[in-house]
């Protein structure tokens, strides 16, 4: 075995993995004392391929700058609105045209009149653009998330059928794929938002979901026309496994590797397209609110020079698109299993 | 091993008893339709497996013995592949007539099969504990605990050293000598009635080729499992197997017991394979080799296959097909054993004419001649 394909020990470290370590080693120990013949070969932790893939994520310094940006993200646009002292929808603020720039505003808490922070101004009518922000990206956030996961499922499945069944099946498939393609993406988004959009969360996720699958599919077609011909699938064939489970049991997990990364990819530019979709009108209702939604009312704001109201969302969706961008350059080197440091 | 053996069943005439036979192959044909024609991988066929018995089918690359075990196993993809003619009785059942669920029944249960690439044959995701606990669930009612039990016994049925905490260990944690072994206990679990070993230690270094050997040897004698061994080393052969079938071009040209194909090969190109053994009362000597390349296989000669690269060749054999199974005489293909139509020599004549031509061929020296000199086998 190749020294440097093994896993260094591991150093015994603090919390529940270094606890575990050293309960190995001492397992190690007394076994190694009652056999005859030491197996030096046994490594001391044994890991899977999703486990070297984490470690050497965890080694990739922008993927973890951008999975902090992105934590910390999460975290804000779940946490903040729960402790906030008023409902964000309708605030009586200060009314001023314009709005107040960043700096402290009077608000009505609890039916009395208070001077508030405002640290990322206010609109129009007085409304919080923090507040918009945070709870802008939750729906944001909801359909980067959702509509990666339905084109994820879709595309995995169709690319699964079609790259392990071949044939006539696989040519039917990838010509709906190529139609996909051939289409220009972003009209079909506006014109799909425009005749099923209802301007809800739901919708937005299945119009974004159910148009980016294709590529996806792609990539796992691609994996399964390699992958179906290993080796390891005749084994498994040869000790009598069933076609279903060798594609997805078998084959799948290893061809998942591009298919995350295009699927953090994916998520990146669902965001930037509900903005999109948003800004145009024809993506989120105007009483809901969502980054998109947040920019394209900041017009208003333009005119009178109140940078803030456009400024922080656009930064929310700059630094979360960029963040999972790293993220996604991160897993790319870390699932790859050429690249070891 | 006997010299007095029983003769290999001639599926050509009145079916043989088949009742001791393990596994029979007749007649059969795998083609592969491809772009630029017909291949014939397979083209005729026929051989016997007993029961707790070793096969070797021995040939050089491209002669059909992997595609034989692939249709046996029937693994090949249909189309391309087409399985022309022939039957493969498995215990009497007609292999190619059961339904896919049939045959995902019998493969791993009662026939399993190691492959010769031990480094891609396991699945990098998985445990090697979990790859043999699911062939074992596949096969047998058990739980996952009794599963992944079989797997450690199993496991430690070919001599791997603590095999409760090798079971837990993925394929990139191993040696190519011990995912050799993990794939024979995958192949073992479940107490298979024949193991189809394809070139199992070609992909190995000589000292694990040793051990894989003589613990495929072990535990064939322990657990009975009949076994088919493919190979292109006649060393192997000569230690491992009881009954030999010699491949060329798609067609069996000579079987018989191991002692009476490498100690009396009868067939011109089985005598070639055992010239081209290099042996140490040789040494400083040129290799001997089989002149010529294995043919087209799109364009096989119309005659006897070997024809072109036959030192022997006479009249009948750019013409006629000689087939194992015709007119009697031993299990040879080829008009020196046989008489060929139109070429009515009497037997007497046959044997002078064969004993003429390796005279001759044996005083030629290889640098004046075309027609290679063999030596007698090394044994």
């Amino acid at each position: 075995m190749a020294e440097d394909a093994r896993p260094p020990p591991r150093r015994p470290g603090s919390g529940i993995t270094g606890v575990l370590h050293r309960r190995r080693i001492a397992e190690d120990l007394i076994e190694e004392g009652q056999e005859e013949e030491r197996d030096t070969e046994v490594a001391l932790a044994s890991m899977s391929q999703w486990q070297l893939a984490a470690r050497r994520f965890r080694k990739h310094k922008m993927a973890m700058v951008g999975l902090g940006i992105f934590i910390f993200m999460a975290l804000s646009i779940t946490l903040v609105p729960v402790f906030q002292p008023y409902v964000f929808q309708n605030i009586p603020g200060a009314s001023k045209a314009g709005g107040e720039p960043p700096g402290e505003v009077t608000r009505l808490v609890d039916g009395q009149l208070q001077a508030q922070p405002a640290v990322f101004g206010t609109t129009n009518e007085g409304r919080d653009v923090f507040n918009l922000v945070v709870n802008g990206g939750r729906i944001s956030m909801a359909v980067g998330v959702f509509s990666m996961l339905i084109a994820g499922f879709v595309g995995v499945v169709v690319g699964t059928v079609a790259g392990y069944f071949g044939g006539a099946i696989d040519n039917m498939l990838m010509r709906v794929v190529d139609v996909f393609f051939a289409i220009p993406f972003l009209f079909v988004i506006l014109v799909a938002a425009r005749f099923f959009g209802r301007g809800d969360v739901l919708s937005l996720v299945m119009i974004i979901g159910l148009l980016s699958w294709p590529l996806i599919a792609r990539l796992v077609r691609a994996s399964f026309l390699s992958l179906r011909e290993a080796d390891f699938v005749d084994a498994a064939r040869a000790v009598g496994v069933g076609n279903l489970r060798i594609a997805f049991r078998h084959i799948l997990p290893n061809a998942l590797s591009p298919v995350i990364v295009a699927m953090t990819l994916l998520m990146a530019n669902a965001i930037v397209l509900e903005a999109f979709v948003s800004f145009l009108g024809f993506g989120i209702r105007d009483t809901e609110i969502s980054w998109g939604n947040a920019l394209a009312n900041a017009q208003e704001g333009i005119r009178f020079g109140n940078w803030w109201w456009a400024f922080f969302p656009g930064m929310a969706i700059a630094l979360t698109v960029l963040a999972i961008n790293f993220m996604g350059d991160g897993l790319r080197d870390a699932l790859d299993p050429r690249s070891r440091e | 091993m006997t010299t007095a053996a029983p003769p290999l069943p001639v599926p050509a005439g009145p079916a043989p008893d088949t009742a001791d036979y393990l596994l029979e192959v007749r007649d059969l044909r795998t083609h592969f339709h491809v772009m630029d024609g017909t291949v014939k991988a397979v083209d005729g066929v026929s051989f016997a497996v007993k029961r707790g018995e070793t096969i070797g089918i021995v040939g050089e690359s491209g002669c059909g013995k992997s595609v034989t075990a692939l249709t046996i196993m029937r693994l090949l993809d249909i189309p391309p592949a087409e399985i022309a003619t022939g039957e493969i009785l498995f215990e009497g059942r007609d292999v190619l007539a059961l339904s896919d669920r049939e045959m995902r029944a019998l493969r791993g249960n009662d026939i399993a099969m190691i492959f010769q690439e031990p480094m891609t044959s396991l699945n990098p995701v998985f445990t090697v504990g979990n790859q043999i606990a699911e062939a074992v669930r596949l096969h047998l009612k058990v739980s996952r605990r009794e599963a992944m039990d079989r797997a450690i016994e199993s496991l430690r049925l070919v001599g791997i050293n603590s095999p409760e905490r090798r079971v837990k260990q993925y394929p990139h944690e191993m040696s190519g000598g011990m995912r050799q072994r993990v794939m024979i206990a995958m192949a073992l679990s479940c107490e298979p009635k024949l193991l189809i070993a394809d070139e199992p230690t070609t992909a190995l270094d000589v000292t694990i080729q040793a051990q894989i050997l003589e613990l495929i040897r072990r535990i064939q004698a322990e657990t009975g499992t009949a076994l088919m061994l493919i190979t292109h080393d006649l060393g192997v052969v000569a230690e491992m197997v009881h009954d030999v079938v010699v491949m060329y071009g798609g067609r069996v040209v000579e079987q018989g017991t191991v002692d009476e194909v490498l100690l009396q090969p009868r067939h011109p190109y089985t005598e070639g394979l055992l010239a081209s053994i290099p042996s140490k009362g040789m040494r400083g000597a040129r290799l001997n080799v089989i002149k010529g390349t294995v043919p087209n296989p799109f364009n096989m000669p119309k005659g006897c296959n070997f024809a072109p690269r036959c030192p022997y060749r006479f009249e009948p054999c750019p013409e006629h097909d000689p087939r194992i199974e015709e007119g009697g005489g031993p299990p040879v293909a080829c008009w020196l054993w046989k008489q060929a139509p139109g070429h009515s020599i009497p037997q007497e004549l046959h044997d002078q004419q064969v004993a003429a031509a390796r005279r001759a061929a044996a005083s030629n020296t290889p640098a004046t001649t075309a027609v290679p000199t063999y030596h007698e086998a090394p044994r």
